[in-house]
């Protein structure tokens, strides 16, 4: 008997009981559409993370300055200063691993236009700071490296400072900008970042010459770097290697001896971002377990409804088997019932995923990634499911006795 | 051809085993049935007969003894090797019909030959040529239940002629139609008989063995009886009965 007329004949029966075919496909659409719904909002919600990621910075290092200690009270991170600018200057030259290297001084102040006034956080630091953060600007020049060298009384403004200090759409390049009343030219507008991963928005911010903020802004600590150094590794896999040879380099410059802690922290971003994208990762596993358990449930229902239809049609196998089809021929046909069942609810569970998923994210706001290979996956996993499930009843009905199916009432 | 019997059964015996009791279904039996001859089985329910038509069909094996069909060896083949003698070589016809439903007359007819792996547009031109045989050509299109009694017989006739068979097994053939209907049923085995084909016809039904040319009796296990006479014509029936 040809595959075609196999097939024809498990349309048929199935035909023939169609609630019942219908009910129990739907528990394969049900597993199949929710194992591709949630491995799609969990690609998502993993594409989310590392947007965010991207959005703080690629390969970025961050290196703080040390603890001070005053009357036994520990002051944190950076409340010490102990890097200088030449350990910056030696980071930026002698680590192979690493491309930039910006320093980053931070102070809130009230920056004013002609009109408007706008309370904001200014940073102090250099064109390498723009290329660890990939962050273009939108309008006009961005900081240059003679602006830094020179001193030179130029900002560059976020998109939030912008509209608050000009308004939407004003264009602020070449304008007077007061910081702590010092005017300041704007050179450049960056474009929009948006928000952190905690809510935080990067757009409300101004940058001016790291040497500019010591001079006018910050005063005092000549020899020390009175903030951060964000390191900007060469790429995603030099990032650890970077790591470790700031740590070697900067213990070194110290004089630390070995028994010593550093006297300086680094927090590895990229590690941060690894940390979450695992932790999405374990949820996204688990969804996809939940979900697989129902295309268990729905292959249990093949099985079932599959042993139905044998007894059922204990007669019809008798008489196939007494006109002279052999036991391959009984099993083939049951196996095709029930693959021609899991492969049609497969089907139509990934229409079903695939709405639900879009449904989802656009509630969500979530980008949805379609992964292909989950797709095959998910049709190929439920037509092993309709042979698995199937083999059982097939097997049951290709044995049996041809005088005893025939007798059969 | 010619030489031998069509069937040869030589001292067969069938033991069921029912947990711990063993039935002796057939105690025995040697029996020869030429080609052509239309041979009635009779006896009570528990004489053996069903085992015997079972056996002869190859639907079943014997515990002992040798049956030879065609001159061939069957009794020890595997159940996939009995499969496709009974495709080959042997034509079933069944008290309830045993047609597909949903299924028309013409896919019913052709479903032995679906096994026997014969091409599409052959198993169409074999089964529509059955169908004639039997007289329902007209009726090729039509479903199980849209057809009488007596028509799912013949389509059921023209299903176990399809492959061309040696041999027609009809169990209670006429168990389910009127006495007219019976009658037209026997009129077309009578026909087959006369093409070559050997039928056995199992009944209890004497009216119904009237028609067959010999008659066995079986009784527990063993061949009571085996007398053969000049049948009735069921075609000259079907004429009085139209005349008066």
């Amino acid at each position: 008997m040809s595959w075609l007329m196999t097939f024809r004949v498990a349309l048929r029966a199935l035909a023939r009981n169609k609630m019942r075919s219908f009910l129990t496909t739907l528990g394969i659409v049900i597993g199949v559409g929710a194992v591709i719904a949630m491995v799609a909002i969990g690609d998502g919600a993993k594409a989310r993370v590392e947007q965010a990621f991207a959005s703080m910075g690629s390969n970025m290092l961050v290196i703080l300055p040390g603890s001070s200690t005053a009357g036994g009270a520990m002051g944190g991170f950076g409340s010490q200063p102990t890097l200088t600018w030449d350990d910056l200057k030696a980071i930026q030259n002698e680590v192979p691993s690493v491309r930039y290297v910006a320093p980053a001084l931070r102070a809130t102040a009230q920056v004013m236009s002609e009109d408007q006034n706008w309370t904001t956080s200014v940073t102090g630091t250099n064109p390498d700071y723009f290329q660890i953060r990939t962050w273009p600007v939108e309008r006009g020049e961005p900081l240059a490296a003679s602006d830094v060298d020179g001193a030179v009384k130029v900002a560059v403004l976020g998109r939030t400072v912008v509209d608050k200090l000009f308004g939407p759409s004003a264009d602020p390049i070449g304008r007077i900008v007061r910081v702590r009343n010092i005017p300041f030219t704007v050179t450049g507008v960056l474009s929009p970042k948006g928000q952190s991963p905690m809510g935080q928005d990067y757009d409300d911010a101004l940058f001016v010459p790291v040497t500019t903020f010591a001079q006018k802004i910050q005063g005092g600590l000549k020899n020390y770097v009175a903030g951060q150094i964000l390191v900007g590794a060469t790429s995603a896999g030099t990032t650890d290697r970077a790591q470790r040879q700031i740590v070697g380099l900067l213990r070194d410059r110290h004089h630390l001896p070995s028994s010593a802690e550093d006297d300086f922290s680094i927090r590895n971003l990229s590690e941060l971002a690894s940390a979450q994208q695992e932790g999405t990762r374990t949820l996204t596993t688990l969804l996809a377990c939940i979900a697989a358990v129902s295309l268990l449930v729905g292959g249990i229902g093949i099985m079932n409804i599959m042993l139905v239809s044998v007894t059922e049609r204990t007669r019809e196998i008798g008489l196939r088997m007494a006109v002279g089809a052999k036991g391959a021929h009984i099993r083939l046909q049951f196996l095709v019932e029930a693959l021609t069942l899991a492969l049609a609810g497969g089907i139509a569970g990934i229409l079903l995923g695939v709405a639900l998923a879009s449904y989802l994210a656009s509630s969500l706001g979530w980008p949805v990634l379609f992964r292909p290979d989950i797709v095959v996956l998910a049709v190929g996993f439920s037509g092993a499911i309709g042979v698995g499930f199937g083999l059982y009843p097939a097997h049951k009905a290709s044995q049996l006795d041809p005088i005893q199916a025939l007798r059969f009432e | 051809m010619g030489s031998h019997p069509l069937i040869a059964l030589e001292d067969v015996s069938k033991i069921y085993r029912m947990g711990e009791v063993e039935v002796h279904a057939l105690r025995g039996v040697s029996l020869t049935l030429e080609q052509g001859e239309f041979t009635a089985i009779m006896g009570a329910s528990g004489s053996g007969k069903s085992t015997l038509m079972n056996i002869v069909g190859c639907l079943d094996r014997p515990t002992s003894g040798r049956y030879l069909l065609d001159g061939r060896e069957v009794s020890r083949l595997s159940s996939d090797e009995l499969a496709e003698v009974r495709n080959r070589t042997v034509g079933f016809v069944f008290q309830s019909f045993n047609l597909l439903a949903r299924t028309s007359a013409l896919e019913n007819v052709e479903l032995p030959l679906l096994y026997g792996g014969v091409p599409t547009s052959e198993r169409h031109a074999r089964a529509a040529e059955a169908l004639e045989r039997v007289g329902l050509l007209d009726r090729s299109h039509h479903h199980p239940n849209q057809m009488s009694g007596g028509q799912q017989q013949r389509v059921a006739i023209a299903r176990a002629l399809v492959n061309r068979p040696r041999l027609i097994l009809a169990d209670e053939p006429t168990g389910n139609l009127d006495s007219r209907t019976s009658v037209e049923v026997m009129a077309l085995f009578q026909e087959l008989g006369r093409s070559g084909i050997t039928v056995v016809l199992v009944t209890h039904e004497p009216d119904v063995s009237e028609y067959a040319a010999r008659i066995l009796v079986a009784r527990d296990g063993r061949i009571l009886s085996d007398r053969r006479r000049t049948p009735k014509l069921a075609a000259a029936a079907l004429h009085e009965e139209h005349a008066s």
